[in-house]
């Protein structure tokens, strides 16, 4: 198995937009399949060290979804759900994407996942999210590493500290 | 209202404030004179930028130098940086869930 496959997340400044990018060493229809059967999402999609629990997964034109990221003791603490709008198989998923803890409703990204058949049966998979601000981007971006966000909003408020000492 | 980087450069004008400022400080009027905006209307963005962080202000005399804190910039990238090593983790996972798959698929 090849370690040299590198995941990469281009997200330019200021876009509502990003994509993330990813080659494979499996062949087209496998790795559809990896984005497409429950029983193989909920053992890669969740987050590090948590359990993800899939309360349906639809995966047609037309379908549904809802997951479930659980705290270390397999309870669901947060949920994600979302309607896919297209699914053609082995080529591309079209769905939408919607956190539910969020304090209002309505913050959907739109995700568009191709894949698309390299030589040697390998698959590079581009998902390209489009949403309805840059700051529902950002917050994205933001979401799931509070340790380097509380690291950086550290370094913040000590430039904003003295920025406050240097105003008049 | 929270003050971060993201939204020091969430727009337009305000990236361009600091390309404006990036090689070297201006004061305010300087900086006003390259946009069709009124004076207030800089000030705004100005100060959203002083208090992301991304713009320190030197005071000498009456003068009031803006000066461009390009580092703040940095940690943009280093967020991007972090959401793509958690998807790395994930399609880490996921190259061995494709394994078992492949082995299975050859029996």
């Amino acid at each position: 198995m090849s370690t040299q496959n590198k995941t990469k997340v281009i997200a330019e400044d200021g876009k509502q937009e990003m994509y993330i990018t990813r080659e494979f060493d499996a062949p087209r229809d496998i790795v559809f399949q990896a984005h497409a059967d429950p029983d193989l999402l909920v053992q890669w999609l969740g987050p590090e060290n948590r359990k993800m629990q899939i309360e349906k997964y639809d995966t047609h034109s037309g379908g549904a979804y809802r997951y479930f990221v659980c705290d270390n003791q397999d309870r669901p603490i947060a949920a994600f759900h979302g309607s896919l709008h297209e699914v053609t198989a082995p080529e591309r998923i079209i769905q939408t994407f919607e956190f539910e803890g969020l304090p209002e409703r309505g913050h959907v990204s739109l995700g568009i996942t191709t894949f698309e058949a390299l030589p040697g049966d390998r698959t590079k998979v581009t998902i390209h999210s489009i949403f309805r601000s840059t700051a529902d981007r950002d917050a994205t971006l933001r979401s799931g590493m509070e340790k380097g966000v509380n690291e950086g909003f550290q370094k913040l408020d000590a430039i904003l500290a003295s920025a406050a000492v240097a105003r008049p | 209202m929270r003050r971060d980087v993201f939204q020091a450069i969430s727009d337009p004008t305000r990236r361009e404030i600091i390309q404006l400022i990036a090689h070297q400080p201006l004061n305010l009027n300087a900086i006003a004179e390259n946009f069709q905006m009124s004076r207030p209307a800089i000030s705004q963005h100005m100060k959203v930028l002083i208090e992301c962080g991304l713009v320190s202000v030197d005071k000498k005399g009456r003068e009031r130098h803006c000066e461009a804190r390009l580092e703040k910039l940095s940690e943009v990238a280093q967020w991007v940086e972090q959401y793509q090593q958690a998807w790395q983790k994930k399609h880490d996972r996921l190259d061995k869930v494709l394994e078992k798959v492949k082995q299975k698929t050859k029996k």
